[in-house]
């Protein structure tokens, strides 16, 4: 029985292929746009879920505080007020994971024949694990290469690439600022951080070379910033207290002056740009669900005109014996293949143009399965639920009323 | 007369009225009429006399508003949408003055229409549909398309429809309007033919005497009412003159 109706539907939409097309058209488009909106926007979505797991989870930076000299006032980190002692110490503090001070700088880099500006990180061991880095090649440096500041370095992907190219760099020395580094291990690569900086282009040594032998600071053991990591998301609002009450008193602050640090709270603003992202990939899919409205309003339009202009064949197979049900499912067969047969050729144009967009711009684009299952579900219910009201609207016919149409 | 019980059609004081914002019109007053197995009657009238509106009712395409109509054995006025469908589906075989064929569908398929709505499958629907396409001389066209045959043609087929479910009874309204002398007594030897061999009981609307001398019975309706019922031999002549 739904076999033959099937054949039934299926041969009244070949007899007008244009309308038909047309009619699908709609879905096309509609199924097209969601799936490709859905893609673009999963895929941002994941791309700034990366880059934060690449910055490392639940992080505080403890920065060294402005001053104010002769009415003048300094920006952060302008003086250093922090320093190993202080990274030492919030290392003690309950719930505390990692701390890693950082005395960072520029310098230019020799090996070979080969140079190369970087950033250059005077740090901990520590620092790779608050980052959540891991080393692509060779062995990080330990505590005794901190106590004896000794001259040795671990390169990002970008450094390696531009100082040896496809040669190992671990074993081999290059020189900072003139001064040789034997290269310990060659870090993994970690892409664009957040603000769109190169976290690759990155070289570190041990926090004391730097201090002392490569930068020079202008206090003994000062350090620009100090990240920390707490256990967990849950006591981070505890660590940040008990961060600032053991820093006012290292720093003999009296009660109501200022704090000559900041700290800062890297996680909530990386949260912000994950629910910034989630929020503008719903938005792109609800933005493209419209047009699976629209088109499940051209397809209640086009059977609305199909009832009309097939009333007298209604009448005719009401006559011969059709009851209402048979007529309902005959309309309401053909709505729902409009429905499926155009969300096919929609996931097929979305895919193909969410590929397109990848490969033509770049941007990073995610097709899960269940937008696909999404789109094919929401493509059945339109057509259900546009074509319920013209099938009702032929099926109610009086067999009478329908022979009689002219 | 055989007895009331065995009639293919039992009509007793039937009423039909129509509401218009003028009030209710009455179109039939008060019909009872008879048929039996094998009975060939030919419907005769003036327009407006109510004879479209009494075959329509006798297909169960509307319903009467007073009096009762048993066909085949039940109270059509008990019957729901779906009972009604199926009634028609398994008792009558229709014949419209313009044909009614599905004009996208090919005439096998047009054929095998009525048993679908049966649930018949497919081969047997198809297989059927050709034995009643060669009882009407058609079985060559059987892929062909309605309007690629003649209107003759396309009355046979519609006929081949009619047949197709096995039918005892055979409404044919105005079957011979759109055609010409000689396709119409073509047509109404099929339908004689039917009538004699296969002992199917055929009711047909005419205005034309010459088609009505086809049938054996005469039932005559003015105004609503059965002015004549008897044997198309013994009318007389007013009865059978033309009328449209």
């Amino acid at each position: 029985m739904t076999a033959a109706m099937l054949a039934e539907a299926w041969l009244a939409m070949g007899a007008n292929r244009l309308r038909t097309f047309l009619t699908m058209l709609g879905m096309v488009i509609g199924v097209g746009a969601v799936i490709l909106m859905l893609a673009i926007g999963q895929g941002t979505q994941r791309q700034v879920e990366e880059s934060i797991a690449s910055m490392g989870s639940n992080l505080f930076i403890i920065l060294s505080g402005s001053t104010t000299s002769g009415g003048l006032r300094m920006g952060s980190g302008a003086t250093p007020t922090l320093t190993l002692a202080d990274a030492q110490a919030v290392e003690e503090l309950p719930a505390v994971n990692a701390v890693a001070p950082s005395a960072p700088g520029t310098a230019q880099l020799v090996y070979g024949s080969n140079n190369w500006s970087t950033q250059v990180y005077g740090t901990t061991p520590a620092y790779l694990t608050v980052r959540a880095w891991t080393l692509a090649s060779g062995f990080p440096f330990t505590d005794s290469d901190i106590r004896s500041a000794t001259r040795v370095a671990l390169l990002g992907k970008t450094v390696v690439d531009n100082l040896f190219g496809d040669e190992d760099p671990v074993g081999k020395t290059i020189r900072i600022r003139s001064s040789p580094y034997v290269v310990l291990g060659t870090l993994a690569p970690k892409g664009q951080s957040l603000d769109g900086r190169d976290q690759d282009d990155t070289v570190i040594v041990p926090v004391t070379t730097a201090q002392r032998k490569l930068f020079g600071t202008q206090f003994a053991g000062t350090v620009r910033f100090i990240m920390v990591q707490a256990e967990s998301a849950e006591a981070m609002p505890a660590v940040e207290k008990s961060i600032n009450e053991l820093l006012r008193q290292r720093h003999r602050i009296r009660e109501g002056a200022d704090n000559d640090f900041s700290v800062r709270n890297l996680t909530a603003l990386a949260n912000a740009a994950a629910e910034t992202a989630k929020v503008m990939s719903l938005m792109l899919g609800a933005i493209a669900s419209i047009s699976l409205l629209v088109g499940g309003i051209g397809i209640m339009n086009i059977m609305l005109v199909s009832v009309t202009e097939r009333t007298r064949e209604i009448g005719i197979r009401m006559a011969i014996g059709a009851r209402g049900n048979d007529i309902l499912l005959q309309f309401l067969l053909e709505a729902i293949i409009i429905s499926i047969v155009g969300c096919l050729i929609g996931v097929g144009l979305g895919v193909g143009g969410a590929l397109a967009v990848n490969a033509f711009s770049g941007m990073a684009i995610v097709i899960t399965a269940s937008s696909i299952f999404l789109a094919f579900a929401v493509a059945a219910a339109v057509g259900i639920f546009f074509g319920w009201y013209p099938a009702r609207k032929a099926a109610a016919m009086k067999p009478i009323d329908a022979l009689r149409y002219q | 007369m055989a007895s009331p019980a065995a009639a293919v059609i039992r009509i007793e004081h039937l009423y039909k009225e129509y509401a218009t914002d003028a009030g209710p019109v009455p179109v039939l007053k008060d019909v009872s009429v008879n048929v039996m197995p094998g009975e060939f009657v030919a419907v005769m009238g003036p327009s407006g006399s109510g004879k479209s509106t009494f075959m329509n009712i006798l297909g169960c395409l509307d319903i009467a508003t007073g009096g009762r109509y048993v066909l085949g054995g039940r109270d059509v006025g008990t019957l729901n949408k779906d009972e009604l469908a199926r009634l028609r589906n398994q008792v009558i075989g229709f014949v419209f003055q313009g044909f009614n064929l599905l004009p996208r569908a090919s005439l096998e398929d047009n054929v095998a229409l009525p048993l679908i709505y049966r649930g018949t499958p497919r081969s047997e629907r198809l297989a059927r549909a050709r034995e009643m396409l060669a009882k009407v001389g058609l079985d060559a066209y059987h892929r062909s398309r309605p309007n690629q045959i003649s209107g003759g043609q396309q009355q046979r087929v519609a006929i081949a429809r009619a047949l197709v479910t096995q039918p005892t009874l055979i409404l044919a309204d105005e079957p011979t309007g759109n055609l010409d002398t000689a396709t119409s007594s073509e047509i109404m030897a099929l339908f004689t033919e039917l009538n004699q061999r296969d002992g199917i009981t055929i009711i047909l609307v005419t205005h034309e005497p010459d088609i009505a001398a086809y049938a054996q019975r005469l039932v005559r309706l003015a105004d609503g009412r059965i002015i004549y019922d008897g044997l198309v031999e013994h009318a007389a002549p007013e009865h059978t003159e033309a009328t449209s």
